[in-house]
């Protein structure tokens, strides 16, 4: 009998702790979250509100050429972004794992640090090296072509023909799909060394040196034991890199030139300037699945 | 490596020559990561008016123009008030829903626990648009008001991740002990729970301030005239044309949350097992 107003209390209890953040969350969240949805089917209005005729059209317009092309880029950054931090991040991971204890957990912190400062201006940090009147090009048109103006007056040879009139105008960084890779994988690499490095540093070494003592070579050990074994790192890592360089804006924006459009660009201009709330949500609506489907898998591979 | 049986001497060479490579892509990767950081900080103090050229020599001029430019003071001011009130209102939703979280079972858990971690792992452009949409067809004015309600939207659930990590080692014995002692359950939360929580509780406001502080893509979405934060004037400076004034502008905030998450960490994890109440 004494059990019944307890328990009662204990629901109010919990009502009165989840009520606010659940009402936030479902207002300011899941709601919009399905307005998007539900606006990615509607009709772009005459003065750029929405019409509320039901259509496909919207998700159609994807095979128009231009955004299937601007689709395919998007997707092809996205994809030798995490290609790049994999390449990049794994090594750098197994260095941090195979460090002594006491060392890895600084590693790991001096990682983070460039990781949890503004994105924004990281990347306006790569527009000042990278730009035409950038810290490279400085160097470039400036110390090192005078460097090879005083080695060819000293020793004339033809080569330095060739090298004097490519440091006589800047390198053309600035602007292009490269830049962009190199902004998404600075920006994200952290995201591919740390679920890499958790798997490294969980690794059974005795395995490998198990391997090794069955006369397999470096090489083979690493193929059929340490990279499947950390294969979930690696997969778990892939998605944190792929999902958001998929959704960059702010990247192409400041790095790319106005030819190397992504779709994060697209969403924008269609809200921003277009006025195209339709199309516009149709878009985001699907890099929202793609991370949906991505995250899922992630969830799938951290239970294993 | 211990018991090299039949290993050479050729293969233990080309082992310590890959752990020099090894060794040197460690040094490269910290390189690659610092050094954008460090070439902006240093051409906050240079010389020369143009934000990438040569090395004109060493000055502060950068940094004493941006405390006379009024429209980056004002910008400050939002900011301020921005992560202020969003962090505020994240922090005390954020603690009550870990509390649910970590100490009830209910129905409907699960999805509740999805709902909590989208705002986490969706692309932040995602969560602008969908923000605006909302506040556009709610006929919401945009300013402030917006931004702080985005921004509490996405901080709930980074403070409820830190503070669930904190309660996840809290010893509930101790609450137990205290109300064998005949404290009342309010008096149990206020002088046992919340003290023992309470790094976890600071760490994620710190964390939610910082994430504040620095987002630009929501913030530009929901913003409207009059509530421009800094990173929105650092990217319409950057926009205009690039100036050394915006190095120094963004060395100050890189500095900034730098030392936030610096704080923030160290809150998380100390405080340890030990039991202050006084």
């Amino acid at each position: 009998m004494a059990e019944r107003p307890r328990a009662r209390r204990e629901t109010v209890r919990l009502l009165f702790l989840i009520a606010p953040s659940l009402f936030w969350l479902l207002v300011f969240f899941l709601f919009p979250l399905l307005l998007v949805f539900a606006i990615s089917f509607g009709q772009r209005g005459t003065y750029g509100g929405v019409r509320w005729d039901l259509t496909l059209e919207n998700y159609v317009r994807f095979f128009d050429p231009l955004y299937l092309r601007i689709f395919g880029r998007t997707f092809s950054i996205a994809l030798t972004t995490t290609f790049l931090c994999l390449l990049i991040g794994y090594p750098l991971a197994y260095f941090i794992a195979t460090r002594p204890a006491r060392w890895r957990n600084g590693l790991v912190l001096l990682l983070m640090i460039p990781f949890w400062t503004n994105f924004l201006i990281r990347t306006y940090a790569w527009l000042l090296i990278l730009r035409d009147q950038g810290v490279i090009n400085t160097f470039w048109t400036g110390p090192l072509h005078e460097f090879l103006v005083q080695i060819a007056t000293a020793l004339p040879l033809p080569l330095w023909e060739i090298l004097l009139r490519a440091t006589s105008q800047p390198l053309h960084l600035f602007g292009t799909d490269g830049a962009i890779i190199v902004g998404l994988v600075y920006g994200w690499l952290p995201d591919m060394v740390l679920p890499c490095y958790a798997a490294i540093e969980r690794l059974d070494f005795s395995l490998v040196e198990a391997a090794q003592d069955l006369y397999a070579n470096r090489f083979r050990s690493f193929t059929r034991v340490i990279l499947p074994l950390t294969m979930p790192g690696i997969i778990a890592g892939s998605i944190l890199v792929f999902i958001p360089s998929l959704g960059a804006y702010v990247t192409p924006d400041l790095l790319g030139g106005a030819k190397s459009i992504m779709l994060g660009n697209v969403i924008y201009s269609q809200f921003m300037s277009a006025r195209d709330y339709p199309f516009g949500s149709a878009i985001s609506f699907v890099l929202m699945a793609v991370m949906l489907v991505g995250t899922l898998v992630y969830f799938r591979m951290g239970a294993e | 490596m211990t018991g090299s049986r039949g290993v050479g001497s050729g293969t233990r060479r080309r082992g310590r020559w890959l752990a020099r490579l090894l060794a040197l892509h460690g040094v490269l990767g910290y390189l690659f990561l610092y050094a954008p950081i460090v070439v902006l900080v240093i051409y906050s103090f240079n010389a020369s008016r143009y934000a990438s050229g040569a090395w004109r020599g060493f000055t502060l001029d950068w940094y004493a123009r941006l405390f006379t430019n009024e429209a980056i003071g004002a910008a400050l001011r939002n900011t301020l008030i921005v992560a202020g009130v969003s962090t505020l209102v994240s922090t005390v939703f954020g603690t009550m829903v870990a509390l649910a979280m970590e100490r009830y079972d209910f129905r409907g858990k699960l999805a509740f626990d999805a709902l909590l971690y989208l705002p986490i792992i969706i692309p932040d452009i995602a969560m602008a648009v969908m923000l605006l949409l909302f506040f556009v067809l709610a006929r919401v004015q945009l300013g402030l008001t917006t931004i702080i309600i985005s921004h509490v939207a996405f901080n709930i659930s980074f403070v409820a991740v830190v503070v669930r990590a904190r309660l996840a080692y809290f010893d509930i014995t101790l609450e137990e002990a205290a109300q064998d002692l005949y404290a009342n359950e309010w008096q149990t939360f206020r002088r046992v729970t919340l003290p023992l929580i309470m790094p976890g509780i600071l760490g994620g406001a710190l964390l939610a301030f910082t994430l504040s502080i620095d987002d630009f893509v929501i913030t530009f979405f929901t913003a409207g005239p009059g509530s421009t934060t800094l990173p929105l004037r650092i990217y319409s400076m950057v926009k205009l044309g690039v100036t050394p004034e915006v190095n120094a502008l963004s060395s100050m905030m890189l500095l900034a949350s730098i030392g936030l998450v610096l704080l923030s960490l160290l809150l998380q994890k100390g405080g340890g097992g030990g039991i202050e109440i006084a």
